[in-house]
């Protein structure tokens, strides 16, 4: 979970990191060009830096070399003692937790923000990730976002289950703070220019937010509809493992859409229809994630609910001195 | 006064390759459901074998390992001396050219399909290597006009460069089937139900043709490569523009001179240049960024096929 859910102070040392994913391109692309020429990600009071996250991978346009780097950043891992047969990820890892974070609770190094930009092959539109209804300041932005762009819907997905004993993994918890952006559907290594676009505009309406917080705006307390994580669901599969068939095309590209227990998930290569055996009505997103089919996740069930979000209280001015 | 007609010999043996490319999942899963379970694509008097070409990039779900398996069956692979130093494709083709032909000899299997996904508009897709070809022809015609009103193309990579050997090309007959658009990675039942179909229409049209039905003379509209076109790039080879919005999707659609072709990453538009109305194909497919190809710029035109019937009788 972020450390700092509301800061108390500007927000100097932001990153906009792509290419955690070497494939998702929107990300890479967009990594490239900033590190060329950052000037549109300068602000008056900051100005963000721009990451390419795994150049390994997107230098071979893959997910990952050796390990998929957004489930590289748990305390454990990033805590062991390195050697020399790491895999690929886990040193980066490390070598980015050296420069955004340390990730180690308590720490006033860690960078204030990381803005951690992927794709999906999914139906998802634009989906915010935020760990979850306690962070504030990432549930401001959000709406921020929605704000700025009532012609396209951006979603906001919690990605923890209430009172989860599991701990963060991903890059976007390196920092104080972070969230994930996620544009989809784009295949893996392709790079579509509306995506792009849609991308670079969020990522610039973001760091407006940030600019507006840091010049000291307050922002009221709000209601907003958003989709919490309850887990996934696999694909029904043989004995060996292997795919035993795909999601039902009734279910294909309806992310966000109500699915009710009863009703057709999966088709079987032999035609059998598989049914939904959960007990109450769930909202799926990430259906048919190339990347997921290897974590065995068809998609992931989620709950909708109204959360109220507080106020995110101005920075106080500093004090003046007395000389 | 009867037309002239081409007999041929009945078919006898056909196979149906998928997981030429290890991501391409319809072929994949489509072979591996035949190889349990192949009532559905057995015909009387026909042989069907369906197989898996490049397994070991199956098992990682990539395109490849060491090279393109759909780019290496020219005869001067073939014939390279078999060792552990040759890429694993290459030994690959050189196994499917052993199982399946030899290429170019009376042994080779009558006829190949290979199944093929793309990230791009095509919808159901149809790959001629020959335009004088009239079984194919034939064979096109009824698969399109079977699965009418679902549209199907066919894309003519007859040219004097541009061709590519295909895994296909080692039985008599190559047929090349493409399905998009789909990620490469995902398997979605609609691309795959099209798939089904044009095999079943393949197989039923063999079928008919070896009961010696009569395929009186036909007109298929194609699409004929003439060029491909690469994304512009800077001095170190980094792509600097992308598909436009107005090209993205559109693949078979008319492009004239003037459209827009390319966004730079700065969005400025480049726009076709040239005289002429072009059609494209394969706009924005994963898999041709190192191929340096955005997109195939094509013309219509229509091929003629005289009437075939099988020699038996």
């Amino acid at each position: 979970m972020c450390s700092v859910p509301v800061p108390r102070a500007p927000l100097r040392r932001v990153a906009v990191t792509g290419g955690t994913h070497g494939n998702e391109l929107s990300g890479v692309y967009l990594a490239r060009h900033w590190l060329r020429d950052p000037g549109e990600l300068r602000r008056p009071s900051f100005s963000a830096t721009p990451v390419l996250a795994n150049p390994g991978a997107a230098a071979a346009c893959r997910r990952y070399v050796d390990h998929d780097l957004n489930r590289t950043f748990t305390d454990t891992l990033l805590a062991s003692r390195a050697t020399p047969n790491d895999p690929y990820e886990l040193t980066r890892a490390r070598e980015l937790d050296q420069l955004l974070g340390p990730k180690a609770s308590g720490s006033d190094r860690a960078f204030d923000f990381v803005l951690d930009l992927h794709n999906t092959t999914a139906n998802m539109g634009t989906c915010l990730l935020v760990d979850g209804a306690h962070n504030t300041f990432a549930l401001h932005l959000s709406h921020h976002l929605q704000l700025q762009f009532p012609e396209v819907p951006c979603q906001v997905l919690l990605t923890w289950p209430p009172q989860s004993a599991r701990k963060s993994f991903s890059l976007d918890s390196v920092a104080k703070n972070g969230m994930t952006v996620e544009l989809g559907p784009q295949p893996q290594g392709v790079l579509r220019a509306a995506v792009f676009s849609r991308m670079r505009a969020l990522v610039a309406s973001a760091l407006d937010f940030m600019e507006l917080f840091n010049q000291g705006a307050a922002f009221p307390a709000f209601e907003m509809e958003v989709y919490r994580n309850l887990g996934g669901e696999d694909f029904p599969r043989t004995q060996d493992g292997d795919l035993a068939g795909m999601v039902h095309p009734q279910l294909q590209d309806r992310d966000y859409e109500p699915l009710q227990p009863g009703a057709p998930i999966f088709q079987k290569f032999s035609g059998e229809e598989v049914l939904y055996e959960g007990d109450s009505t769930v909202y799926p997103v990430f259906i048919n994630e190339a990347a997921y089919y290897e974590k065995h996740v068809a998609f992931l069930r989620t709950e909708k609910l109204m959360i109220s979000v507080p106020p995110l209280p101005p920075l106080s001015p500093a004090p003046t001195q007395v000389l | 006064m009867t037309s002239p007609h081409i007999t041929g010999k009945p078919i006898k043996k056909i196979a149906i390759f998928g997981g030429t490319h290890g991501n391409e999942l319809t072929g994949v899963f489509l072979v591996k459901h035949w190889l349990e379970n192949d009532a559905e694509i057995q015909r009387t008097g026909l042989e069907v074998k369906p197989f898996i070409t490049n397994p070991r990039a199956v098992k990682k779900c990539t395109r490849y390992i060491d090279c393109d398996l759909n780019r290496v069956c020219d005869l001067e692979n073939l014939g390279k001396e078999m060792s552990e130093d040759l890429p694993y494709e290459v030994k690959r083709a050189q196994e499917i050219n052993h199982l399946f032909g030899p290429k170019n000899s009376e042994d080779s299997y009558d006829i190949i399909f290979d199944l093929h996904n793309t990230t791009s508009n095509m919808g159901c897709t149809l790959i001629l290597e020959d335009s004088r070809n009239d079984f194919l022809i034939q064979m096109y015609h009824y698969i399109k006009t079977s699965l009418a009103p679902l549209p199907c193309y066919v894309y003519l990579i007859e040219h004097p460069s541009l061709k590519y050997t295909t895994i296909s090309s080692v039985a008599k007959y190559p047929v090349g089937i493409e399905v998009g658009p789909q990620p490469q990675g995902v398997l979605r039942a609609d691309i795959l139900d099209q798939m089904r179909k044009m095999i079943k229409h393949a197989l039923d049209f063999i079928y008919q043709f070896n009961e010696g039905k009569e395929f009186p003379p036909c007109a298929i509209e194609v699409y004929k490569v003439v060029e491909k076109v690469d994304y512009p790039r800077n001095e170190s080879g980094e792509i600097t523009a992308v598909i436009h919005p107005n090209l993205q999707d559109q693949d078979w659609k008319p492009l004239h001179p003037g459209d827009p072709m390319f966004v730079t990453l700065d969005g400025k538009t480049i726009l076709l240049g040239g005289d002429c109305t072009v059609y494209p194909v394969f706009v924005n497919e994963a898999a041709y960024y190192e191929k340096k190809e955005a997109f195939a710029k094509t013309t219509k035109l229509t091929l003629n096929a005289k009437s075939i019937r099988s020699s038996f009788h």
